[in-house]
């Protein structure tokens, strides 16, 4: 009974698209969250879906095309960030919007396209997901791993102090834009399943309820991971069953995962503090550790 | 080992060298041309008002603010051609070591050791060094907690632990200590002692000299982007480390004027 919806083939292939999703959006997230910019993916998003439109209107593959437009987009911001500091966010809003205008202008240029055709795209839908699709959303979400795992030092470097980076000779601005890059093309693994509306969500809210529980980087990229697949299968699942639409359902129970994690992490941040505050007491009342020679104690007393 | 006799040498090899650095931020001229030399083994304090341009001419050094003219060289070779950065450490002017995601010391640290480390692998000895460089800054005991979780000063240590963790010859330090509690500001001036006993030249950004007035070799003063002073460090001014004091200027005078005719032409 419970296994049952696998004997479809075009729930096999949304578990699939599913699972991928649930992996690569917070492993992507969690380097734009590192560095503040959590609501890059919602820019990409929007950008996407002139990608989308394009390949209704060329007939080409919606989900290739999107990727094309959103690498294109997602570079794009990256330089107005480099370059336009002063104007970036007018730069980036009118990006945003001229890529939704641009994907709902094709989409209604395209020979019997309308606005329908875009819902999909927009809120995700699993009975649509073809076989082709799967094959790019493998390939896509084999990237994504591949950079957010392998890389995952330089990454953290420098989205954690990107000046610091540029000293320890990393190529800052070559890993700013593969971050860019694969955040685009996370956007498009995950626009199937979730919908370019929503995947934002699941980039940034995994991550967010995953730093409830955490102290380390290497556990909130475990835990955010473990959280976006479970709420992924069990979004695709429920909607099956209860016939409510996949995207929504996903970002829904991911809130409530933070919620749930926000609420069971209070007693637990009130037990670290208490133990941070006996560590610094601790750390006051033992200043030999510090172990400041004789001749200098007269120097510092004066100095302050 | 060469340290101690090499200041002021004219033989001595310069570990940074700026000729006549002129930069901007947006289209405000920040540095007015800038001659500035730290010699190996040496301590150099950049003193300045804010704005002066002193965290500029550091960011010049290190390539993260662009020159519109003049030289820099790290440890004599241009700074465009310059790939040896395991020799260089960075502490940059930052409140707080944290990012938007929790990591913990040894992490943010391990960052520092990425110079050394071929593709981003960490080995044994790398992971050891890292150790080493929280325990020179006294923080061993927390090397597993989130950054989140430690005061000032202790965010202070764990950058100058980073810069640290990659073994370099050239610290460059802006403001390592504003904001810093008095146990960490004498941790790190003794870790910048040991730092220089052992042959590192340094390069400091000070609102103040402050605890670190018994290392400083030499001061240089900037003021609206011209070099004022270049010296030995002002006397006065370690007694007086109260904020917003600049007594820099007056005892900087004497020497000024021959300094900034050439740097104004």
């Amino acid at each position: 009974m419970n296994l049952e919806i696998l004997d479809y083939a075009f729930m096999q292939r949304a578990l699939l698209a599913a699972v991928l999703v649930g992996i690569t959006a917070p492993a992507v997230g969690i380097y734009l969250v590192q560095r503040r910019q959590a609501l890059l993916g919602d820019g990409i998003g929007h950008v996407a879906m002139t990608g989308v439109g394009l390949g209704f209107l060329l007939s080409w593959s919606p989900v290739w095309m999107a990727t094309a437009v959103s690498v294109v987009g997602a570079i794009l911001m990256e330089l107005i960030r480099w370059y336009g500091k002063t104007r970036g966010d007018i730069a980036l809003a009118m990006l945003f919007y001229g890529g939704m205008a641009g994907g709902v202008m094709f989409i209604n240029l395209a020979p019997g396209g309308s606005n329908a055709n875009l819902t999909s795209y927009l809120f995700g839908s699993l009975s649509t997901v073809s076989e082709e699709d799967v094959t790019a959303i493998c390939l896509l979400a084999a990237f994504v791993v591949l950079v957010t795992v392998g890389l995952r030092r330089q990454l953290f470097a420098v989205s954690q102090d990107e000046e610091f980076a540029r000293v320890t000779g990393l190529p800052v601005r070559a890993l700013n834009l593969l971050t860019a890059v694969t955040a685009a093309v996370t956007v498009t693994v995950a626009m199937r399943v979730v919908g370019l509306l929503l995947v934002s969500a699941l980039m940034v809210v995994p991550v967010a309820a995953a730093q409830q529980l955490s102290r380390s980087f290497a556990a909130t990229f475990a835990i955010a991971v473990a959280i976006g697949v479970s709420v992924t299968i069990g979004g695709t699942v429920t909607s099956y069953y209860q016939d409510v639409p996949p995207g929504a359902t996903i970002v829904l129970l991911t809130i409530g995962v933070f919620i749930l994690l926000t609420a069971l992490a209070t007693p637990l941040a009130r037990r670290r503090a208490r133990a941070a505050a006996q560590a610094a007491a601790q750390e006051a009342g033992d200043p030999a550790e510090c172990a400041i020679p004789a001749t200098r104690a007269p120097t510092g007393k004066v100095g302050v | 080992m060469k340290d101690g006799g090499t200041r002021d040498e004219p033989g001595a090899s310069p570990v940074i060298s700026l000729r006549g650095v002129t930069a901007e931020l947006g289209s405000r001229p920040v540095l007015r041309g800038i001659d500035l030399t730290v010699n190996r083994g040496e301590v150099v304090a950049l003193l300045g008002a804010n704005g002066s341009g002193k965290s500029t001419a550091v960011r010049t050094v290190i390539g993260q603010v662009p020159v519109t003219s003049g030289e820099i060289e790290l440890f004599g070779t241009p700074r465009r051609r310059f790939r040896d950065w395991s020799r260089v450490g960075y502490v940059p002017q930052r409140t707080t070591a944290a990012g938007g995601v929790p990591a913990t010391v040894t992490e943010v640290v391990s960052s520092g050791r990425l110079s050394r480390a071929r593709f981003g692998v960490l080995r044994r000895a790398d992971r050891e060094a890292v150790q080493r460089a929280i325990a020179l800054v006294g923080l061993a005991d927390r090397a597993k907690d989130s950054v989140n979780a430690l005061s000032g000063g202790q965010h202070q240590r764990v950058l100058i632990a980073r810069a640290l963790a990659a073994g370099p010859e050239l610290l460059i330090m802006d403001e390592p200590m504003a904001g810093v509690d008095l146990a960490s500001q004498e941790v790190l001036a003794e870790t910048l002692r040991e730092q220089v006993a052992q042959g590192a030249s340094v390069l400091l950004v000070l609102h103040e000299l402050g605890p670190l007035e018994p290392l400083i070799n030499r001061a240089v003063v900037l003021r609206d982007g011209c070099v004022m002073h270049d010296g030995p460090p002002p006397q006065a001014l370690g007694q007086h480390a109260l904020p917003g004091h600049d007594h820099v200027h007056p005892h900087a005078a004497h020497d000024a004027e021959p300094i900034r005719t050439g740097l104004l032409s």
